[in-house]
Order: C-alpha cells, then structure tokens, then sequence
C-alpha cells in the first residue's frame, strides 16, 4: 500500500519538473494508467489517510482495543454493504437489508422463547431471512415494482412486525456463555471473522462463478442477458435472498455480541452506511459495476471515521456535518478519477 | 478441447456454385401474414444457401420487418412454411429460432459493457470447473476466445478489454462471432455497417467474407444503404407490396437498377395513393 503512495508522488513531481508533459515519457502515462484501472485506489488512498490522520491525532487510535471497537463497529455495515454490492451489481437497491439485520435476532429469540434450541433457532431465524430477501425479489421481478419501494415497505413491515412481536420491549439475547458465545458474537474478533468469510465467499461467488457472471450481465446489459438465455429474474430472486440471509447472519451475531436486543432501531440507520460503503468502494449505483473488497475498504472508511471522531473528541453536534463532509469528498475523488481513467483508455 | 475443435457450423463445406438440393439453408414458401385489415406479407418465396450473403431491401411498410420477425422466431406466420436444410420447421420462439441455428445480431444490443470481450463469447456458455459449483475456468475461455478469434480473423488487441472499450466495429465483430461460435448457421445482421468508419467497414466486410465463405455461414443483411449492401453480399432480394419483386445476383445489378426500382415503387405508391385521393 505504501508503495503505491511512494509512486505516486513519485510521478506527480516527475509531471512538475518536466515543462511538456508529452516528453516526460511513456512511464508517466503507463504509472496513470495503471493506477486509474485500480478502481479501489482512490478509496484505498482516502482511508489510508484519514487512518494516518487520527493515528496522529490520538495515540489511542492504535491500540488494539480501538482496532477490535472499530471492527465490531463496522462488521455489521460491511457484511450488508457486501451484499448491495450483488443487488446494485444487478441494478437494483435492497433498503430492507438494515431491518433484516434488526429483525433476525428477534426471531431467534422468539424461536428460543418459544422451547427452539439456540441452535435450531439460528437457522429458523436465517430461513425467515431467505424468505424475506425471496418476497423482495418476486415482488421486484414478478410484479414489476422497483425495488427501491419493495424493499423501503419491506423495512417497515418488519419494523412493525418487531415492535408488535417484542410489545416495544427490549429483550436479553440468549448464547451469551461458553464456546457457543465465542464463536457466535462474544468472541473479540468473532464478528470481524464472520465479517471476513462472508466477504470471501460473496467475492468468489460474484467474481469466480457462472453465477456472478450472470449477475454482471444482467445488471449491465438486461437485455442481452436475457437474450442469451441467463434466467435474469432467478438471478435477481438469488441475490435477493443472499443478501437478506448475510445480513439476518451478521444482525444475530451483533445481537449475541451486544447482549440485548432493541425494538425501537432504524433499518434505514443500519442499511445505508452499508450502501455507502459499497458505492464508495467503487460499486456503481447504475449496475454492472461491483467490487467487493471496494465495498470492505469503505466499511473500514466509515468505521475509522466514526472512531476517530469520537477519539479525538469532535463535538456531537459537529460529528453528522463532518462524516456527511467526509464521504462526499471520498465520492467525488472517486468519480473524478474514474472519468479520468476513462479519458486515458480512449 | 473438442469446443476448440469444431467451434464452427459447416466448416467442413466448401463453397460449391452447382445448385445442389442440400445446399439449401433456408427457404419459405408463401408466407403470409396480415395485421387486422392489412396485408403485409402476400406470400413470401425466399431462399438461401450454404455460405451466401443475401441482401434484403424494401421501403419501410413493404414487409421486411415483418418477415425478418418470423424468421427469428419473434412472430408466426399466418400461412406458409419454413424449410431449414430441407425439413419443415416452425419457430415458437425466438429461442427456437436460435435452436435451429437462426440468430439475428444487434450491434449494440448484444453485448455487456461490463464484461470482457472472452466473457462476452462465452455469456451463458461459460465453461466450469466442478460441475454444479459453476466455478469459472477463466484461463481456458480466455484461450479459446482467442484462438476462436483467430479463427475467423477477427483482430482484438486484448481479449481481456471490456467491451464498452472496443469501436463498433469491434463490438459488432465480437457479437456476429458469438452467435457462430455458439453454432448459429444463419446470421440476420440488421445494419451491419451503420455508424462505421471506413475501417470499421472493413473488418466487418471482412469477417462476413471469411466466415460465409470459409465457414459456410449464411447471412441475410437488412440495410438501407446500397452501398453496404453491395459490399457485403451476393444476391438482392428487394421486398414490395409483401412479396419478393427482384432477386439478382449482385454481380448482375447495379446501384442505378436498384434505384431506379425503388423510384418507380414510390412513384406507383404515389399514383396509388392519389387516386385513393380522387374517390
């Protein structure tokens, strides 16, 4: 990482003592070039310096017990942010992802509540989740609503569905003691490995399968997609529910982590620092366009930037303004270079 | 390997110019269709062999669209038959179309922006390690793309470009070998040469060139512009009033001949639709 920051530099001093910049040689041009088709440089330069920013800061930000803070912190909004990268890839939006996230541990703890083992009541918990991400879909592909509104009354369906479930009560999570607890949340890094595993497994799905590929192709160019043959509405149902059942995982570990669950959140709250996420790390919003690793650089983006406001003690009323600044810039950095990059490939 | 072996229809028939029975692709007899009152298609005879290129003209309304619809399968006709390779077929589908290897190609329609020019030749024929896992043997598509490619002369620089950042010429190029390389023995190319430079022009020309006459690929180009037409193929159909009314050799016509065709048309249209006028 560093090294590309050292090259980079390294050029931009090359372009001011050479007076044309047509005779500063091909080298120049191939180091841009190539550094404009890494799509997840920008946001790798932007956290890389508001890392060394708050590093400098405060000497708290190193510690290992600020690092674990800010893993648990973003574990939830990567994992859902891994999952608009498919569904916007698609060219669709999932805003229901926050409500599942909030509702799963609900209904594992109905499930338990109601004689389930906790085991048992996982996987029932995460089958309600396929089920809903499997309505959002059939909705959106069948009955030809846009998702962005499927999707939006999904996350108040269940918002409701919670609160009359829970009679606006907030409830202990069960799991909290042994192995179980370890591996499922309690565990220090427990949630950031999840975390870590899910995003390989979306990675390889999205970028090693038939299956990904058809994702691309059907968010890049429906129609063509369609005329090849790949079944774009069974894609699109897919994605759906995996990212439904990802974010349904990642909200029971977080639940188990906490300890108790609220009735009262926002799945909105929840599902768009996911989306930010995932379209700061490059993932265009128009489809055809996903990167997954983009989409965990800019969950350690806003993780760190959260953190490190409130390290280095911003004001409350200052920290919205601030991080709202924050990924507009990293947004428009990242756009600029694109329509750079694009200029030079023609 | 045996994708790489015999990626192509007929490569194995060569151009012959006696009028043998099995020579011919595709032929309909009278097909009709009519829309409510109008008549648009008053039986239809059109042929075409192993390896040609044959050009179809028409006035727009004089039912070109309508028969180039029924012959990818978008529509059925009312009456009339279809005869691919001597045997009486009829499309449900344009996926059928595509099952008896008739498959019409759109220059901007076809492929995925986003995708690499190999994912493009591959799109849902990709090929997979374990089976069901569908896990993507990249390397081996990238190879067979390119010496596919190679194949049939078709020249891009880097096979791992995405389509978006290929010319039209290219795209174009990458969408006709795609439907070959999926065994598609009869082409319909809508324009093929529309919004083309003069090199652009070329490698299609080129390509249509190689793969009828080497491949034993059959076209049928729908195009307004006779000069396209007369670089690309080797008979004229022209379409009036719902039939064929010309069908030549393009070595035995001319420009001024097609011209002068298409005036009269217009002028009898013009008489015609006076004296509807008149009474």
């Amino acid at each position: 990482m560093t090294k590309i920051v050292a090259r980079a530099t390294d050029s931009d001093s090359n372009r001011r003592e050479t007076p044309t910049p047509k005779e500063s040689g091909s080298r120049v041009y191939l180091l841009v070039q190539w550094a404009t088709q890494q799509r997840e440089l920008t946001v790798v330069l932007v956290t890389l310096s508001v890392i060394i920013y708050f590093g400098i800061a405060n000497s708290a930000f190193y510690t290992t017990a600020n690092i674990i803070t800010i893993c648990q912190y973003l574990a939830s909004f990567a994992v859902i942010g891994f999952g608009e990268v498919l569904i916007l890839s698609l060219g669709e939006i999932d805003l229901s992802a926050g409500a599942v996230y909030l509702s799963s541990p609900w209904f594992m703890y109905f499930f338990w509540h109601n004689g389930m083992p906790i085991g048992w009541a996982i996987v029932a918990s995460m089958a309600c989740c396929a089920v809903i991400g499997m309505i959002n879909g059939l909705i959106t592909v069948w009955l030809n609503v846009s998702s962005l509104i499927v999707t939006l009354a999904v996350n108040y369906a269940l918002f409701g569905i919670v609160l009359i479930g829970s009679n606006d009560i907030q409830v202990d999570m069960p799991g909290q003691t042994g192995l179980f607890s370890i591996i499922f949340g309690v565990g220090a890094w427990s949630t950031t490995l999840w975390a870590a595993a899910i995003m390989l497994t979306i990675w390889a799905l999205l970028k090693r399968t038939r299956f990904g590929l058809h994702i691309t192709a059907t968010g890049g160019n429906l129609l063509a997609a369609a005329e090849s043959g790949i079944r774009v509405r069974r894609v699109k149902v897919w994605c759906f529910i995996i990212i439904s059942c990802a974010s349904g995982l990642i909200g029971i570990l977080d639940a188990i982590r906490i300890g108790t669950v609220n009735p009262g959140s926002s799945g909105l709250d929840t599902v768009l620092p996911g989306i930010v996420a995932a379209v700061v790390g490059g993932t265009a919003l128009t489809g055809g366009r996903g990167t997954i690793f983009g989409a965990a650089l800019g969950a350690i983006f806003l993780g760190v930037l959260e953190d490190g406001f409130n390290l280095i003690g911003v004001n409350a009323n200052w920290f919205y303004l601030a991080e709202g600044v924050m990924i507009l810039v990293a947004m428009i950095a990242n756009t600029q270079l694109g329509d750079l990059a694009r200029r030079i490939r023609r | 390997m045996t994708e790489a072996e015999s990626p192509l229809v007929g490569a194995d028939s060569t151009p012959d110019a006696t009028l043998a029975a099995s020579d011919m692709v595709l032929e309909t007899v009278g097909l009709t269709k009519r829309f409510g009152a109008v008549v648009v298609l008053r039986g239809v005879d059109l042929h075409l062999r192993r390896g040609e290129v044959l050009g179809l003209v028409g006035d727009n309304g004089a039912g070109k669209s309508t028969l180039v619809k029924i012959l990818c399968g978008f529509q059925a006709p009312d009456t009339g038959q279809i005869y691919i390779d001597g045997k009486e077929v009829s499309f449900r589908s344009v996926a059928d179309a595509r099952r008896f290897g008739i498959e019409t190609v759109y220059q901007d329609l076809a492929l995925v922006p986003q995708l690499t020019v190999a994912q493009n030749l591959f799109l849902n024929r990709e090929l997979t390690v374990f089976g069901k896992l569908g896990w993507l043997s990249a390397g081996r598509m990238r190879r067979l793309a390119k010496s596919y490619l190679e194949d049939i002369k078709v020249e891009i620089p880097d096979i791992n470009a995405e389509a978006e950042s290929l010319s039209g010429g290219q795209r174009q190029a990458i969408a006709v070998a795609r439907a070959t390389r999926q065994n598609a023995k009869i082409l319909l190319l809508d324009e093929p040469l529309a919004a083309m430079g003069a090199r652009e022009s070329a490698l299609i020309v080129d390509l249509v060139k190689d793969l009828s006459r080497n491949h034993g690929v059959s076209m049928i180009v729908i195009d307004h512009n006779y000069t396209h037409l007369f670089e690309l193929c080797d008979r004229l159909n022209v379409i009036q009033q719902g039939h064929i009314a010309f069908d030549q050799q393009v070595k035995d016509t001319s420009v001024e001949e097609l011209t002068k065709l298409m005036v009269s048309e217009y002028h009898r249209e013009l008489a015609e639709g006076q004296r509807l006028l008149k009474e």
